[in-house]
């Protein structure tokens, strides 16, 4: 059975390695050592969700994830690529499925590291007891591979961002890569407003958005452990140097997670804006961040912050 | 049944609980002998950072010296929904409740959780869904989004979406949807003392790894998710 | 959502012996061809579903006039249909090709 690639980055923007415009195919593609890939249960196995037909939305042969294995340079791995273009790569049965079974193995097998793309919305709603199940299941699987001493990467930076039960899967890897484009958390902006009001966030204020939940934030407040520019072999390198550093799961990690979100909440705890972190953090211009580019940021960063290698 | 009949009926020797801003720590003793450690949500709060790391403190404090099963009582609403919350972190703290709870579970700490009351999204996969065993009560409401936002979303009527629900349990709120998927293992019986049924759980729990996808393809409820699994599996350990 | 299938005779084999590929995504405005190596020669078929219904003489004639421009004997495609164009579908079919005859 042949690899099978999306060429259609490769047509129209031959040179591109954004991350941010790749499809999910594509950043397999830059990411890997060339060629490595390979693909289980692929779009030619028309695996596609069950579910979407009595809604009349149209399926996707891979139902919106792409899962195999690979080298990450000369390193065997798992990957597991979401395409956020697709349903806003929410998590359905199949999709899920896919990555359960994915890190299962990587559970079974102990020795390869498992580097997940995200690019979700959460879950999906057509389909919504069984990707809210999906994604217990994958968090279940995470720890249990985790605590076997496999490592697994998170990569955020697509359109969709990394929300709802993603976000709550990326708090269960060992360490995530985010770039500026990237956003991660739970409720999505126009959640928030639509149950709070817009005195509670206003989702169309852009630079709010970003500030709070973006890149650089997660970054900063220690969500996050590298910061990347929006190119692929940045992100290469920082899973391929987060894989050499990053430990298993065990008590005494649980614990130290406990004291570092613990100390979060004593010292920004009442702090009203990411502004107010940035400057307490120590950060001489907050408002000069947002607009910083990334460079600049990750020297800046790289100053006032420092990686928990115990926690997570 | 109220929290309070439910943990009458559990521990008839006793309990004790600490109840902060709609959470919940505390003891019970169990009828066999020995005692379950109990933490849980009430009043259908909403779960933010400082509901889950409360709880998972609590649970993490045990874990080195307790011994015992985990009881995680469910009455919540979603998610903290809130800018504070998700400035801070809350993917984060949701998820270290989780890794605690299932941390446990594999070592030694059965975790079971009994869903009394409402819990939805977020908060559902932080609590009810990070344990081996999750119990339904009748009367619960477990939800991953409601209806009418779904409706919103969807551009479908809740009329529809009920008409459409009928014919699947993949997607529409209720206990009995999220039974048929796997997601909750058994229904107690409110006639009967809940300690007889707890005391029978204890003694027959199964193995500490994850058969939802089993119990969802049993019953017919999620036909694909487990062999579609299994075949990644088997295809990765290949390699 | 319709179902629609194109079965047509060419005497212009697709080159290259790359048995499978896929393209696109099935975003709003989009579409994904699985492209499969798997008939003989003088043969092409194509399978489209797509949930806007009614559009079948556009398909045929885009579909015939793809079949017209290209070399697509042996190939079967599946297209999964976001709704998108005929410039679109037609751009997807022809780098299907492509990526075809590359291996």
């Amino acid at each position: 059975m042949t690899t099978v690639q999306d060429p259609e980055s490769s047509i129209h923007r031959a040179d591109s390695t954004s991350w941010y415009e790749a499809s999910a195919r594509r950043r397999i593609e830059l990411l890997l050592d060339s060629g490595s890939f390979h693909e289980f249960i692929g779009p030619e196995m028309r695996e596609v969700s069950p579910h979407l037909r009595v809604f009349d939305l149209p399926e996707q042969f891979d139902d919106g994830i792409i899962v195999g294995s690979g080298m990450l340079g000369g390193l065997p791995v798992f990957v597991a690529a979401q395409e956020g273009r697709f349903m806003g790569g929410a998590f359905g049965e199949v999709h899920g499925a896919k990555l359960t079974g994915l890190l299962r193995a990587a559970r079974d097998v102990k020795s390869r590291p498992v580097l997940i793309l995200f690019d979700t919305g959460g879950v999906r709603l057509q389909e919504a007891n069984a990707g809210e199940l999906a994604i217990a299941e994958i968090m279940r699987a995470a720890v249990e591979a985790r605590s076997a001493g496999v490592k697994i990467i998170g990569l955020i930076g697509g359109r969709a961002g990394c929300y709802g039960g993603g976000g709550l899967t990326a708090g269960c890897c060992s360490a995530l890569v985010i770039s500026e484009q990237g956003r991660l958390a739970v409720s999505g902006p126009e959640v928030i407003e639509t149950n709070r009001g817009v005195e509670e966030f206003d989702s169309r204020d852009r630079a709010l958005v970003w500030r709070t939940m973006g890149g650089k934030h997660r970054h900063l407040i220690g969500g996050a452990e590298v910061f990347v520019d929006d190119t692929a072999p940045a992100f290469r390198d920082a899973a391929m140097a987060l894989i050499e550093t990053v430990l298993g799961l065990s008590l005494d990690t649980l614990k130290s997670e406990q004291l570092r979100l613990d100390t979060r909440l004593q010292i920004f705890g009442t702090a009203r804006d990411a502004l107010d972190i940035w400057t307490e953090i120590g950060i001489p211009d907050a408002g000069s961040v947002p607009g910083m580019p990334a460079e600049e940021f990750i020297v800046l960063a790289d100053k006032v912050r420092s990686i928990d290698h115990d926690a997570r | 049944m109220t929290l309070a009949e439910i943990l009458a009926s559990a521990f008839p020797g006793g309990h004790q609980v600490a109840k902060n801003n709609g959470v919940l720590t505390g003891h019970g003793s169990l009828r066999g002998g020995g005692q379950a450690l109990l933490v849980g949500t009430l009043d259908q709060t909403a779960l933010g950072v400082d509901e889950a790391i409360h709880l998972a403190r609590f649970v993490l404090a045990d874990l080195k010296t307790g011994s015992g099963p985990i009881l995680v009582v469910v009455d919540s609403d979603s998610q903290r929904m809130s800018k504070r919350d998700e400035l801070l972190g809350l993917n984060e703290y949701l998820a270290h409740l989780a890794k605690c709870l299932i941390y446990a579970d594999m070592h030694g700490r059965p975790t079971i959780g009994i869903l009394y009351g409402h819990s939805a999204a977020g908060a559902f996969l932080a609590t009810a869904l990070a344990t081996r065993v999750l119990i339904g009560l009748r009367g619960a409401s477990p939800a991953v989004m409601d209806l009418p936002s779904m409706a919103k979303v969807t551009k479908l009527s809740v009329e529809v979406l009920e008409e459409k629900a009928k014919s699947t349990p993949v997607f529409a709120p209720g206990l009995d949807n999220l039974a048929q998927t796997g997601a909750v293992h058994r229904v107690w019986n409110e006639a009967e003392p809940l300690a007889s049924q707890l005391e029978a759980l204890l003694a027959d729990m199964p193995e500490a790894r994850d058969i939802r996808d089993v119990l969802g393809k049993e019953r017919k409820g999620r036909v694909k998710a487990a062999d579609i699994a299994e075949r990644v599996h088997a295809l990765a350990l290949a390699q | 959502m319709e179902d629609i299938t194109f079965h047509h005779y060419t005497q212009r084999p697709a080159a290259g012996n790359k048995h499978v590929a896929i393209v696109g995504v099935v975003a709003s405005g989009n579409l994904e061809v699985l492209a499969e190596r798997v008939l003989s020669n003088d043969q092409f078929k194509i399978e489209i579903r797509t949930a806007a219904e009614g559009f079948e003489s556009v398909w045929s004639a885009v579909v015939a006039d793809f079949v017209e421009r290209y070399p697509t004997g042996g190939l079967k495609f599946s297209i999964n249909d976001g709704g998108a164009r005929p410039d679109t579908v037609m751009l997807r079919m022809a780098q299907a090709v492509r990526v075809m005859e590359e291996g």
